[in-house]
């Protein structure tokens, strides 16, 4: 991959996670792009769309619906060839700071999180911190396994799983 | 890799099945712990807490030491395999995610740097 010119390739293109507490999840990543670019990606849903849903994960974004304004409404509708029903995932964006913070919630059902994500240029870089914060610990821990981004992970840990049975 | 069994999963997955059990484990992932606090924190009796860890114990999931007449119990390797297995999948989810999006932005911002040219000329 190419590395930007400015900038150390060490702490560029490094995807941090951290469990911060029982019901808390931190991730950060710095871009070599000032906010607003950074945030237009976050916030326009033709670009969103682009990059949510990666490829690895198998699955099909059907629709793509972001009122990005503070009190607007999203919701996205995947489909997985696992899955006999498309899923929907829906919610309200809570604070919309341009460049600076999205704040949303996560309404499919009371164990949804909410997500804040922070935008912080320095130097012509951004640095994004996403953190999410969960109503109780079980809902944490089954972040991945419940939703569908998980799923074919799951599915491939419980493959190996098998296999090693049999 | 982790390497899994038939014996340490059936162990694993009957030491899960109990409430209690997966309650201690998250205390014990937030501090180290005597019996006599677990049982405090769970409502139980010493002896019921000594049979909840012992099936713990036994799966990996928790390591116990006794010094004087304090038994110490902490996370075994099982759990924090465990742990460090939960962090990699969210880890490998948002680095795909985040590398997509490094792309897009990439795309934008060179997009932003030619009409920026165009606009000069």
């Amino acid at each position: 991959m190419p590395e930007g010119k400015e900038g150390s390739p060490a702490a560029m293109n490094r995807t941090a996670v951290e469990r911060k507490s029982d019901r808390e999840l931190v991730v950060t990543r710095t871009f070599n792009a000032p906010a607003h670019i950074v945030f237009e990606a976050w916030s326009k849903p033709e670009l969103f769309k682009r990059w949510w849903v990666p490829k690895s994960v198998g699955m099909s974004l059907l629709s793509c619906d972001m009122d990005v304004r503070t009190g607007g409404a999203y919701r996205f509708v995947f489909s997985h060839p696992a899955f006999d029903q498309p899923m929907a995932f829906f919610g309200t964006y809570r604070e919309v700071t341009p460049n600076k913070r999205l704040v949303w919630t996560n309404e499919e059902s009371d164990q949804g999180a909410v997500t804040t994500v922070t935008f912080e240029e320095n130097a012509g870089k951004t640095l994004v911190t996403l953190h999410e914060l969960y109503p109780t610990t079980a809902a944490l821990d089954e972040a991945l396994a419940g939703s569908a981004e998980g799923l074919p992970e799951q599915f491939a840990q419980l493959e190996e799983l098998l296999a090693g049975r049999s | 890799m982790v390497q899994y069994n038939e014996t340490r999963l059936d162990a694993s997955f009957a030491a899960l099945s109990d409430a209690t059990r997966r309650g201690v484990l998250e205390q014990l992932s937030r501090a180290d712990a005597s019996i006599t606090d677990l049982a405090g924190k769970f409502h139980m009796t010493l002896t019921g807490m000594k049979k909840h860890v012992g099936v713990l114990e036994r799966a990996a999931l928790v390591t116990t030491e006794k010094a004087g007449r304090v038994r110490t119990c902490r996370l075994g390797m099982r759990a924090l395999e465990e742990e460090a297995a939960w962090i990699e999948r969210h880890r490998q989810l948002w680095s795909a995610r985040f590398d997509a999006l490094d792309k897009i932005v990439e795309h934008l911002k060179s997009k932003e740097k030619a009409d920026a040219r165009r606009k000069r000329r």
